[in-house]
């Protein structure tokens, strides 16, 4: 099952490949990965999707746990979560597609923010899920780039991931 | 005071209280070497022949004292000769600082004259480490690497410190205080956790305890006695833990695991209950998971959450220090009005003494041929089983172990997890070096021997008076064992040809050489050996032994604790 593990940890140079490390070391899987400072700059937020039986998540907790680097560390999928990925993907737009596309974006709530004259750069934002929709809603062959920033998410209501 | 970073090194390293340092001088460390000269009368600095050793030599005086080691490094192949040795004592959890040069920051990234990442290199070796980008953080980054490496689950911790950081200057106040937001050890078992089980191990029927490595480096000896004595349990020791309770006591069953007695392992897996104590399960001690234990429940008291259920699945997890679990359980148990099931307990030992009964270890005493069992036994005899005893890698470490009875603590120094041949003599160096007057003896093969051999040299020039026992079989017996056993005996390159004659190698590296071929005389020639007459010199003793021996009991690979090959 996908787990969302979300982590405080030290804005330390190296912090980031311990925990990359520690996933090809022990063979785990990380399907995406973010991380940027916090509004405390000597803390960087870090979250990544992971998949794995319970024992294997459980494990992958502890040994994040275990590196130095960490303050603390959260599983979001535990409880209830927002979760929200932004995508930025850029389509082969001509002849009627402009327009196809338009009612597309809009129907996922989606921005188009840029445009050329043989291209639509669409912006979207939602759960991983979402994207991958919208991403299967268009012909691969139309699709010219994608990027996604990995998963970020918080705990609903008042409780919170600090230190 | 205003100092060098070299300076600050050199000071902190003596109010922090280390003695002794071992390591290896370079391009990268020469201010420290300097500030050792100039500043550094309290600390004992000694030169090894190669960087491996000095790690090594560290971590047998970390084990043996339950001190942290000390390692002084240089850059680049300073540093990946020291790997080894860091990933050995990581696997083992041994508390050791080791400190390496590194070139200039300005040069960090530029491919420079014996440059490497050495914090790259190191990072899934080591409990953590450190680069240090400015001299007025490195005090505090010494003591959080003192602090790292000796609390919670011990481990090495390395400091990279750039050669212009060693000459550039700040001031020096020792760091007492360590605050560190991120790492929290546990002190403490949760007291809940720890009166069910209590109340779990009176209510059991065949009971074993199966204490490891962590007792030994929780110093908590004195506590696991008094526990095992309380319950009258039997109790099993793996590789990593030999001594902490000791052998002779009627309630040990010896070692388990792969090459442990019949008695231990029937006991382990026919349980209803094991009380595991800084073990960590691992795949030499537990045979086939699928068919390990299958009627245990498991508590299971560690430091290390992630030790907890990563093998087996536990039923009651207790992290905390091993001495602080046991020292609690132990005070339940004095007050408790509850009672272990005697009659359950009297049919488990009379069940437990038939399988001990089967006498396991013993061997053909009657060839003409040195039984290498004979001679680690005769060993044993001669050293009064009082001896420190450190060990490389191969079928000599698995009859030292089996072998050579601990009834101490920290008398049994060998890489249990990394498993690492050449690790024996610069260890028994280290140990040597911490109990000057102690009988430190290395115990060897032919081929573990080689891969550290130069240190003859170092120990001539520190007069480190080890005993070598060579077991020599002129082949890499564990390997030789594995392709009789399952590549239908063709033995593909565990053949040591063309050996030195390590009695006259001994001889041209100052010291007393000895070989022993004859089984009739070993006996005779070991005590001369221990004798007085020896006391201050390191003695090599080549001992000629029966190329066919292996090790017995032995569990398959793939096999359970009840599948053992006996002889």
């Amino acid at each position: 099952m996908k787990h969302i593990i979300s982590m405080l940890m030290e804005n330390e140079s190296g912090a980031l490949s311990r925990v990359s490390g520690l996933f090809s070391a022990r063979g785990y899987n990380i399907h995406a990965l973010t991380v940027a400072p916090t509004e405390d700059d000597s803390i960087s937020r870090l979250t990544l999707v992971t998949s794995g039986t319970a024992a294997q998540i459980e494990q992958i907790v502890k040994h994040l746990n275990r590196l130095i680097d960490v303050i603390k560390v959260l599983d979001l999928t535990e409880g209830a979560h927002i979760e929200r990925e932004l995508m930025l993907i850029k389509l082969s737009a001509t002849g009627q597609m402009r327009d196809e596309y338009k009612r597309l974006a809009d129907i996922f709530r989606g921005d188009i923010v840029d445009v050329t004259a043989t291209t639509y750069t669409v912006q979207m934002v939602g759960e991983s899920k979402k994207l991958d929709a919208f991403i299967s809603a268009i012909d691969p062959v139309l699709i010219l780039e994608t990027v996604r920033s990995g998963t970020v998410g918080v705990l609903r209501g008042e409780k919170c991931l600090h230190v | 005071m205003e100092m060098t970073g070299a300076q600050i090194l050199v000071h902190y390293l003596q109010d922090e209280g280390v003695e002794h340092i071992w390591g290896y001088p370079g391009g990268a460390v020469l201010p420290i070497y300097d500030a050792l000269d100039t500043d550094g009368d309290e600390l004992n600095h000694i030169l090894v022949r190669h960087e491996q050793a000095a790690v090594h030599a560290a971590d047998g005086y970390a084990r043996s004292t339950g001190k942290p080691g000390v390692v002084l490094v240089t850059s680049g192949p300073g540093a990946t000769n020291a790997v080894t040795g860091i990933a050995t004592a990581y696997m083992d959890s041994i508390p050791m600082v080791c400190i390496t040069g590194q070139v200039p920051t300005a040069l960090i990234g530029l491919d420079a004259f014996q440059e490497i990442d050495t914090v790259g290199i190191t990072r899934p070796i080591v409990k953590h480490n450190f680069l240090v980008k400015d001299v007025n953080e490195l005090a505090d980054t010494l003591k959080k690497a003192f602090y790292l490496a000796t609390t919670g689950r011990p481990g090495p911790v390395v400091v990279d410190i750039p050669k212009d950081i060693q000459t550039a200057k700040s001031s020096y106040v020792y760091t007492q205080e360590v605050d560190m937001r991120s790492y929290m050890p546990v002190t403490k078992g949760h007291s809940g956790q720890i009166k069910k089980a209590v109340e779990m191990m009176l209510s059991a029927k065949r009971p074993i305890l199966y204490s490891g490595g962590g007792t030994v480096l929780s110093d908590a000896s004195a506590e696991l006695t008094k526990l095992t004595h309380k319950l009258g349990f039997p109790i099993v020791q793996t590789l990593m833990g030999l001594g902490a309770f000791p052998a002779s006591d009627k309630q040990a069953l010896g070692m388990l695991g792969m090459h442990g007695t019949y008695e231990a392992n029937l006991s382990m897996h026919n349980s209803d209950l094991i009380i595991a104590i800084g073990a960590r399960f691992d795949d030499r001690v537990t045979g086939n998971l699928e068919k390990f234990c299958p009627d245990a429940k498991i508590i299971h008291v560690d430091i290390d959450p992630a030790s907890i259920s990563k093998n087996v699945i536990v039923d009651i997890p207790i992290v905390g220090p091993v001495k602080q679990v046991l020292t609690e359980m132990n005070a339940i148990l004095d007050k408790t009005e509850l009672k272990s099931d005697e009659a359950a307990l009297a049919d488990w030992w009379t069940q437990i003494e038939e399988w001990r009964a089967t006498k396991c270890l013993r061997y053909d005493t009657t060839g003409s041929k040195i039984k290498p069992q004979a001679a680690v036994e005769a060993v044993w005899e001669v050293t009064n089983g009082d001896a420190y005893v450190s060990s490389d890698v191969g079928q000599h470490q698995m009859y030292a172990a089996q072998y050579y009875p601990f009834d101490k603590p920290r008398r049994w120094i060998n890489s249990g997890g990394l498993g690492t041949m050449g690790f024996g003599l610069p260890a028994a160096m280290g140990v040597q070096m911490a109990f000057p007057d102690a009988v430190s003896i290395c115990v060897t093969g032919e081929g573990s021997i080689q891969m550290n051999i130069q240190e003859l040299s170092t120990c001539l020039q520190y007069g480190l008076p080890v005993k070598i026992i060579c077991l020599n079989n002129g082949f890499l017996g564990m390997v030789r064992q594995w392709q009789e056993f399952f590549y239908e005996r063709r033995y593909s390159m565990s053949y040591m040809d063309s050996l030195p004659d390590f009695v006259k190698l001994a001889e041209s590296y100052g010291h007393v050489g000895v070989r022993i071929d004859d089984p009739k005389t070993m006996k005779e020639q070991l005590a001369e050996v221990f004798s007085d007459k020896n006391k201050d010199r390191l003695v090599f003793v080549d001992i000629m032994t029966d190329q066919q021996e292996n090790v017995y009991p032995m569990i398959p690979a793939g096999a359970g604790l009840n599948e053992m090959i006996l002889v």
